[in-house]
């Protein structure tokens, strides 16, 4: 071989960043290919540079790690061993023999194909947002808690001017104290769990001492700013006609029962909502990846981060939801696993310990963490027959439901099928989550041959095989 | 406190761009969805059944219901998009047709 190894990386976020850097400095040619402008995913997602941000670390947290990470990858760049591909959407990646194809859609508009061919990959695709539905979900003013957050961080604006933070999960503290810090006024942040629940799994979360303390600066912010935090409350519906204008909130009780007489309302003009997170597998689904057991949701990965597709390594968000930290370790042992493979020598697990440490203590925190913020029982239930689930295609719940009830689908491609639920622009990306919650169905893979829309000029220009 | 004070930042100069034929200032680096809702405006499309409004919803190119027609190409996707000076967007209807 002539040419030095070459991998492709998918994604620059933490994970994607933290492999790329690593298989770099041991001699692998690395090609980093992402669909944002700026390297730094959604976790350090930035203004854009034409906005001229001298502050732009005044949303953040941990900017320390991404300077390094930066100014790494900047390095890496100028000596020619990682090349950086902006505003390139990777829509599928394949497999030819002994190498794998990675198609791209090249710039803002996603219309002009690119193929980039490498001896292995990495993928680092991150995860999102997971919302379940509630009447009035679909109103213009709701947005997802980490839509605000990225509109927020990568554009310096604001969904409104009053808004309510709702749902459940660790990202609600930063989305509401970065909303407040920008001068929304945030009239609620609106959290489904129990603070009991955190108790409960209080051994394995109090080995993070570190992410503790962030949950308590942002605690902290929220109190400071006389931010109303109400527990064990969840958003009942959300009221408007062609925006939102007001929420209804009630607490819950133990059983996850509404507790009569506890609805109150919040008048807003935004609601930010999110129910944790989800990875994103499409690519790793289309390669043939196995995922979990667990929950048919997240790439499987072996202690080297490989799957069990050969020459596919795979970190972060993507193998299961864990946060910046965890994906930065795991990209950091997939940068020498994929290092040493690619070089023909067995990797030495000795050189990542302090790594695999980190990444077993903080999937045992994330585990935990998960378990104490589950949305509350009884969610589904609560749905109303004519609340959307599906916001693409406008199905409701009433019609997922007869799906599933009296017309006997066992499964979401059968309940897709005879509803439409899932088959619109996002591929069920949203709706999947809730239509499986509704009616008992696994939530399994979509198994989409596209990660994103391609046109057909794309596909047709591809060469024959 | 805004967010562009927050992060201290110095946009160049503001540029006109048209939203249902009204005039709206928009920044460069902003995507059309920042753009719109730096204006106030929150829906930009009307669903194909039900004809309800919609504007953003996951804020990063996942969920598509922020989908607008730029320049007379529809189904653009406004949280990724770039708005640039002269851009005229306009609310889709439905599944929304191009110009051309």
């Amino acid at each position: 071989m002539t040419e030095r190894a070459h991998v492709a990386v998918v994604g620059a976020g933490p994970a994607g960043l933290a492999g790329a850097l690593t298989a770099a400095a041991r001699g692998v040619r690395v090609t980093l290919v992402d669909g944002a402008d700026q390297a730094g995913g959604q976790f350090y997602r930035q203004p854009a540079r034409a906005l001229g941000a001298r502050r732009p670390e005044a949303l953040h947290h941990q900017w320390h790690t991404w300077e390094r990470l930066r100014d790494g990858v900047d390095r890496h760049i100028a000596a020619g061993r990682i090349s950086h591909l902006t505003d390139h959407h990777v829509w599928c990646v394949q497999r030819e023999s002994g190498s794998f194809a990675v198609h791209a859609l090249r710039g803002p508009a996603q219309e002009e194909g690119v193929t980039v061919r490498a001896d292995a990959v990495l993928l680092a695709t991150g995860g999102y947002e997971r919302v379940l539905p509630f009447p009035g979900w679909t109103l213009p003013g709701v947005v997802t808690a980490g839509g605000a957050q990225a509109m927020l961080k990568g554009g310096l604006v604001l969904p409104g001017g009053r808004v309510v933070v709702a749902g459940t999960g660790p990202l609600l503290l930063p989305v509401a104290t970065g909303l407040d810090a920008a001068g929304a006024r945030v009239a609620a942040l609106v959290e489904s769990a129990d603070p009991r629940a955190l108790l409960r799994h209080a051994p394995a979360l109090a080995a993070e001492p570190g992410k503790l303390a962030e949950g308590a600066w942002y605690a902290g912010q929220l109190l400071r700013h006389k931010v109303r935090t109400l527990s064990r409350h969840i958003v009942v519906e959300a009221h408007g006609t062609d925006r939102l204008k007001v929420v209804t909130v009630a607490a819950l009780r133990k059983d996850g029962r509404i507790r009569p007489g506890s609805a109150r309302r919040i008048p807003c003009d935004t609601l930010a909502v999110g129910h944790g997170m989800l990875p994103h597998t499409d690519l790793a689904e289309t390669l043939g990846c196995t995922l979990s057991e667990a929950d048919g949701t997240a790439v499987r990965v072996d202690d080297e981060q490989r799957t069990d597709v050969s020459g596919v390594w795979a970190a972060g968000e993507t193998t299961g939801i864990g946060g910046a930290a965890l994906a930065l370790a795991e990209g950091h042992i997939a940068g020498r696993s994929i290092a040493a493979r690619l070089h023909g020598t067995a990797p030495d697990p000795r050189s990542w310990a302090a790594a695999a440490r980190a990444r077993t203590r903080l999937r045992t925190f994330f585990t935990a963490l998960e378990a104490a913020y589950a949305p509350p029982a009884g969610w589904a239930e609560r749905l109303t027959d004519d609340t959307v689930v599906c916001r693409c295609e406008e199905v409701t719940a009433g019609a997922v439901r007869t799906a599933a009830g009296s017309l006997g689908a066992g499964d979401l491609r059968t309940v897709k099928l005879l509803t439409r639920a899932g088959m619109g622009w996002c591929q069920g990306r949203m709706c999947a989550p809730a239509v499986a919650g509704l009616t008992g169905c696994p939530l399994t893979a979509g198994r989409r041959p596209f990660a994103r829309p391609v046109p057909l000029g794309v596909l047709a220009g591809l060469p024959d095989d | 406190m805004n967010p562009l004070e927050l992060a201290q930042a110095g946009p160049g100069e503001a540029f006109t761009v048209t939203f249902d034929g009204r005039p709206l200032a928009a920044l460069s680096g902003q995507t059309v969805a920042a753009a719109l809702w730096t204006a106030g405006v929150t829906a930009w499309r009307s669903t194909r059944g039900g004809g309800r409004p919609r504007g953003v919803f996951c804020g990063i190119g996942v969920c598509f219901d922020c989908l607008v027609t730029v320049n007379g190409r529809a189904n653009q996707r406004a949280c990724l998009v770039p708005v640039r000076p002269g851009d005229v967007i306009r609310t889709q209807e439905g599944p929304g047709q191009d110009d051309d």
